[in-house]
C-alpha cells in the first residue's frame, strides 16, 4: 500500500511537470495553429542555461534568468520563423518546428557534450516521511510549483484581458483583429508563455531523482506530447489531465514492473505512448478535444 | 469626427479583380448604404477598408482615408484603433466564450472608464445581452447574435460603424429591430457604412446610396433619387415593368 501511495504521489508530481509542458503546447496550438515541435528544444535550453549559471549567480537568479531566456527564444521564434514564413498550410510550420528544434538541440548537445549537469536546487536529496511513506522533496516542491503555475495562467487565461485577446483570436483570428485585437502580439506572448513554462519543467525533469540534465532530457520532454495530444491538442483541461494521466501511468508502470516481467523491461517508458495510442483509437479528438456547440 | 473616403479602390484576389476603381464617402455622421446582389464586391469593399484583405489572400491599390489619415495599409487594429469598426458578415460571434467576454473582447485596451461607458451604452440598446451574459455566445438565436455583434463592435468605441448585412437570415421582426438600432446608433453620433441586399430598408435609413455591380459603381445618388430611379425599382425593389426586367437579366460573375 505504501508503495502505491508513493508511486501514486510521484506520478502525480511528474505528470504535472508534463502537464507545463503539455499546457505550453496547447497554448501555441490554439493561438497559432502551429504544433510546435521546437518546444523540447525550449525547454532543453532554459534548463541548460539553468545548470550553467548556478554556480556563478546562484540558483534563484539562475532559474530567473532560464525561465527568461527560454521565452525569449520561443518569443523569437515566433517573431523571426513562424511570422515571416508566408506559408499557406499550418502544418508546413510544424515542419519547420522540427527544423528549428534540430538547429538548437544540435548546438545544446554539442554544449553539454557528455556532462550530467546538477541543477543547483535547494532541495537536493532529501526526503519526507509522512507515516511510511517516503517521498522526495523535489517531487513536492514540482507538485505545488506546477500547481500554482497552471493555476495563475488558468486564471489568467479565464479573467485578463490577455486570456481574453487569446481565446477570441484562437475562436476565429479575423474576427479578432477586426475587433482591434492585435493578433501578432497574441501569439508572440503565448510563444513566450509556453518557453517560460518549458523552462521550470526543465529545471523538475533534472532534480533528483534524476541525476541532472544531459543531452538526453529533451527526449524526457518528449513524454509531454502524447499527454497534450490525448487531452486533445486545443484543450488546456486536456493538456493538465494527460499530464497527469501520463504521469501516474508511467510512474505505476515503471514501479510495478517486476509483477509485469511478462511485458518486459522499461515498460514504464512506453506506456505513455500505449495509453496515447488506446485514447486516440476510442476519442480521436483526444479526451478534451473541441466538440462544436453552436445554434444558429 | 472626420469623413470615411475611398478613392480609386482596386482589389484583387490573385488574378480575379472584385473591385474595379470604387471611390466613395461616408460624411461624418451620416449613414450611407452600398447596395448590390451577391459576388458585387460589398464585402472586399468592407475587408479593404478595415484592412482584413490579408486573411483572404487579396491585395489593394487605391486609398481609403479618414479625414486627413490614410487607413490603406494599416493592420486590421490599428484601423479599429482609428475607430472604424465592423461588424462583419454573418455576425461571428466568439461561440465558445460567454456574451459578457464577447463584449470584453471588443473594448479591449480601453481605459476603465472608456469601457464602462460603452458597457452601459451596449446595455441600453440591447438589455438581452445583459441578461443573458454568462451564457454561451453560440447558443443565442440568429438575431441575438446579430446584436451581440453589434455591441461587442460598440465596445471599441467606433466613430464609424461598418454594418455587413445585419439583417441577413433574421425574422422581419428582428430585422426591424437591428434597423432602429441602427438608427439609434447613428443618431447617437456615429457614422454608418451600412452593405445591404435588402435594398428597401437600407434606402429607408440611408440618406445616400451606391449600388456596385461587378466591383464598379454603376449608381450613386440621395436615397430618395435612388428609390424613385427606375433601374433600382426594376432590379432590386421588384417594382415596376416586370417583362422588360426580365429582358435585361443579365449573368453577375462571381468569385469566392
Amino acid at each position: 500500500m505504501t508503495t502505491f501511495v508513493e508511486l501514486l504521489v510521484n506520478g502525480i508530481s511528474i505528470g504535472a511537470v508534463y502537464a507545463l509542458i503539455a499546457l505550453g503546447f496547447v497554448i501555441i496550438f490554439k493561438a497559432t495553429e502551429v504544433v510546435n515541435f521546437a518546444h523540447a528544444s525550449l525547454l532543453l535550453a532554459g534548463g541548460y542555461l539553468v545548470a550553467r549559471l548556478w554556480p556563478v549567480v546562484g540558483f534563484w537568479a539562475a532559474l530567473l534568468i532560464g525561465v527568461a531566456a527560454a521565452a525569449l527564444v520561443a518569443a523569437a521564434i515566433e517573431f523571426l520563423v513562424i511570422r515571416r514564413a508566408n506559408v499557406a498550410s499550418h502544418s508546413v510550420l510544424a515542419i519547420v518546428t522540427i527544423g528549428v528544434d534540430i538547429v538548437i538541440t544540435t548546438e545544446l548537445t554539442r554544449q553539454i557534450g557528455t556532462d550530467v549537469l546538477a541543477m543547483g536546487d535547494p532541495w537536493g536529496s532529501e526526503v519526507v516521511r509522512f507515516g511510511g511513506v517516503t517521498l522526495a522533496e523535489t517531487r513536492i516542491v514540482a507538485l505545488v510549483t506546477a500547481a500554482a503555475l497552471i493555476t495563475a495562467f488558468l486564471l489568467a487565461f479565464k479573467y485578463t484581458g490577455w486570456g481574453v485577446a487569446m481565446r477570441a483570436a484562437a475562436e476565429d483570428a479575423e474576427t479578432a483583429a477586426l475587433m482591434g485585437v492585435r493578433l501578432g502580439r497574441v501569439s508572440m506572448s503565448a510563444w513566450a508563455v509556453a518557453g517560460g513554462l518549458a523552462a521550470v519543467a526543465a529545471l523538475f525533469l533534472c532534480v533528483f531523482p534524476t541525476p541532472g540534465l544531459d543531452r538526453s532530457t529533451s527526449l524526457v520532454a518528449l513524454k509531454a506530447f502524447p499527454a497534450a495530444i490525448l487531452g486533445g491538442l486545443d484543450s488546456t483541461t486536456g493538456a493538465l489531465v494527460g499530464g497527469l494521466i501520463i504521469g501516474v501511468t508511467e510512474s505505476m508502470m515503471s514501479g510495478y514492473q517486476n509483477d509485469m516481467a511478462f511485458l518486459g523491461r522499461g515498460i514504464g517508458d512506453v506506456a505513455p505512448f500505449l495509453v496515447m495510442l488506446v485514447i486516440l483509437l476510442i476519442r480521436p479528438a483526444g479526451l478534451f478535444g473541441t466538440k462544436e456547440l453552436a445554434r444558429v | 469626427m472626420a469623413d470615411l473616403a475611398v478613392s480609386d479602390l482596386v482589389v484583387g484576389y490573385g488574378p480575379v479583380r472584385a473591385l474595379r476603381g470604387v471611390s466613395m464617402r461616408v460624411p461624418s455622421g451620416s449613414i450611407v448604404a452600398v447596395l448590390g446582389a451577391n459576388g458585387a464586391g460589398k464585402s472586399t469593399l468592407l475587408r479593404a477598408i478595415s484592412g482584413t484583405l490579408r486573411f483572404h489572400r487579396g491585395s489593394c491599390q487605391g486609398v481609403v482615408t479618414l479625414g486627413d489619415q490614410r487607413l490603406t495599409g494599416l493592420d486590421a487594429a490599428s484601423v479599429v484603433g482609428r475607430g472604424v469598426v465592423q461588424v462583419p458578415e454573418g455576425r461571428r460571434v466568439f461561440a465558445r466564450m460567454t456574451v459578457e467576454e464577447n463584449l470584453r473582447a471588443g473594448g479591449l485596451g480601453r481605459s476603465r472608464r472608456d469601457y464602462a461607458k460603452a458597457h452601459d451604452q451596449v446595455a441600453a440598446l440591447f438589455p438581452v445581452l445583459k441578461e443573458r451574459a454568462r451564457q454561451r455566445a453560440g447558443l443565442l438565436s440568429g438575431g441575438e447574435q446579430q446584436m451581440l455583434a453589434i455591441g461587442r463592435a460598440l465596445m471599441a468605441g467606433p466613430t464609424t460603424l461598418l454594418l455587413d448585412e445585419p439583417t441577413l437570415g433574421l425574422a422581419p421582426l428582428m430585422a426591424a429591430r437591428i434597423t432602429e438600432t441602427i438608427k439609434e446608433i447613428n443618431s447617437l453620433g456615429t457614422s454608418v457604412l451600412l452593405v445591404e441586399q435588402n435594398v428597401a430598408m437600407a434606402l429607408s435609413l440611408a440618406s445616400h446610396a451606391y449600388v456596385l455591380e461587378v466591383g464598379e459603381v454603376v449608381l450613386e445618388g440621395t436615397a430618395a433619387e435612388l428609390r424613385e430611379s427606375d433601374e433600382v425599382r426594376r432590379r432590386y425593389l421588384g417594382i415596376g415593368d416586370a417583362v422588360e426586367g426580365a429582358l435585361e437579366t443579365r449573368t453577375l460573375s462571381r468569385w469566392s
